[in-house]
């Protein structure tokens, strides 16, 4: 039987497509050559260091870098509009996993508030009736010294870059009234501080930052300690006396005050989050107090800086 | 050279942009990937040290810019990086398959360990233990997941490629 042959083409090796091997352009170039521009290079990046470092916060590297931060702006807001589905289904599908045990915490926390709203309301016209008495002068306390129609609403551009630098980048700098230091929240609770402002960007340093430290008291029995981070999300109310008494699920605030001789950046009464355990060892001097946020700090996308009445 | 110059440049520069906005946020295991830096590793591996470096310096200050960090800290970091890769690319590392795996594994852990002592020379209070024993094995993980899909795209992107040779069957 005649076989049918036609001429086919047929190419040789893998179906992959092939690329040529690498040709290096600094292996043209000659040792000393390539030496001399990397030397330029980290000259370059540590005098960056240095100018940025000594220079005023309106000098001009940073006024470079605040014009640039607002180049890449809109980048930054198209990679979040895109991505944004994808982060909320993947925290809906994360948060399914404890839905059950909050639901039942917040059952929980909400008996016990509806039970103190009525105490708390007979307290609270006694307490301004007696402030009024004595014309009482206390520190900023929020919300009272702090409007809600006086805070910087500003949307989140830049999430923490490392396990070590816990700060975020905000989209509202001096020309919105941001101020250093000033106090940022969220509806559930305490973000952190404003550590740099340029004229439309602000760097917050979140609690979870090592450099934060919050003082904070546990509203049930008054127990004050220093907040800072802890392992992963979780803080740790610090410094608590072992004679203090703390509860589980006590809910802790910002105490409105310094420890020593330092003042505090942040008002009193900013819920932080609530005590998730309390222990204590012979040995250590205080208590070992776990808190865990209100705020979840891995998936911000909005927050208030706040703005107090008098400024 | 140019070509390559501005791929690379416009790379680094959505790289960044996705590692701050999206990437950052993955948080596993207490580590997340840094695929500005593993994109440097290919970049670097593909095209040699001059080149690794001044990507590296371009990548690095990109990144401070975008975080409001200290200008100059992370080029520091990351030419040193795109520097040491292009070598290794150029000379032990050339046209071997685990090139990219070593590099990313090896660039991962030196990169944490020198931006943990810059921090400390800068007076920036940083635990070493959540660094090091926390982040640090997490994120070597991530980011030789990301090696090889990263290495093969940048391979397409920098290196040209050839012509299947073709022969006729007759007869």
């Amino acid at each position: 039987m005649p076989r049918k042959r036609s001429p086919r083409v047929a190419a040789l090796g893998s179906p992959t497509r092939r690329t040529v091997a690498p040709s290096y352009s600094s292996r043209q170039t000659g040792p000393l050559k390539r030496r001399l521009i990397v030397a330029v290079l980290l000259l370059a990046s540590l005098a960056m260091i240095t100018v940025y470092f000594r220079e005023t916060p309106s000098g001009a590297l940073h006024d470079f870098q605040s014009v640039a931060a607002s180049a890449m702006r809109p980048f930054e807001i198209g990679a979040q509009r895109v991505s944004r589905p994808f982060r909320d289904a993947y925290g809906w599908a994360a948060n399914l996993v404890h839905a059950k045990s909050e639901n039942e915490r917040l059952h929980q926390e909400l008996e016990d508030v509806r039970s103190q709203v009525i105490v708390s309301a007979d307290a609270l016209r006694e307490n301004k009736r007696l402030k009024d008495l004595l014309k009482y002068q206390r520190g900023a306390t929020f919300p009272e010294d702090f409007p809600r129609n006086r805070a910087v609403a500003a949307s989140v551009m830049s999430n923490p870059a490392g396990e070590f630098e816990q700060k975020i980048i905000i989209s509202a700098g001096s020309s919105d009234g941001v101020r250093l230091y000033d106090a940022v929240v969220t509806g559930r609770g305490l973000v952190g501080h404003v550590s740099k402002v340029l004229r439309d960007q602000s760097r917050v340093t979140m609690l979870t930052d090592q450099e934060s430290a919050v003082t904070a008291r546990a509203v049930k029995t008054g127990a004050i300690g220093v907040l800072r981070h802890g392992e992963g999300s979780a803080l740790i109310l610090d410094r608590v006396p072992k004679e203090k008494s703390v509860v589980q699920n006590d809910i802790v605030v910002t105490a409105g005050r310094g420890q020593g001789r330092l003042g505090s950046f942040f008002p009193g009464n900013i819920p932080v989050g609530y005590v998730n355990s309390v222990g204590q060892t012979d040995v250590d001097l205080y208590q070992d107090v776990q808190v865990r946020p209100f705020v979840d700090f891995s998936d911000l996308d909005s927050v208030l800086v706040l703005v107090p009445k008098k400024r | 050279m140019l070509a390559a110059g501005a791929k690379a440049a416009v790379l680094l520069f959505f790289a960044v942009v996705v590692q701050v906005t999206i990437v950052g946020t993955i948080g596993v295991l207490g580590g997340s990937p840094d695929l500005v830096l593993v994109i440097l590793v290919a970049i670097a591996l593909l095209n040699g040290a001059v080149f690794g470096a001044v990507s590296g310096f371009w990548a690095g200050l990109l990144f401070d810019v975008s975080l409001l960090g200290t200008l100059g800290f992370t080029s520091l970091l990351l030419t040193l990086a795109g520097f040491w890769v292009g070598r290794y690319g150029e000379t032990t590392g050339r046209g071997r398959a685990h090139a990219p795996l070593v590099s990313v594994a090896v660039v991962t852990v030196l990169y944490a360990l020198s931006s943990l002592i810059l921090h400390f020379m800068l007076g920036d209070p940083v635990s070493a233990k959540v660094a090091l024993v926390d982040a640090l094995p997490p994120e070597v993980a991530l980011n030789l997941i990301l090696a090889f899909p990263v290495f093969s795209l940048c391979r397409r992107l920098f290196l040209p490629a050839v012509p299947r040779p073709e022969v006729e069957f007759v007869g």
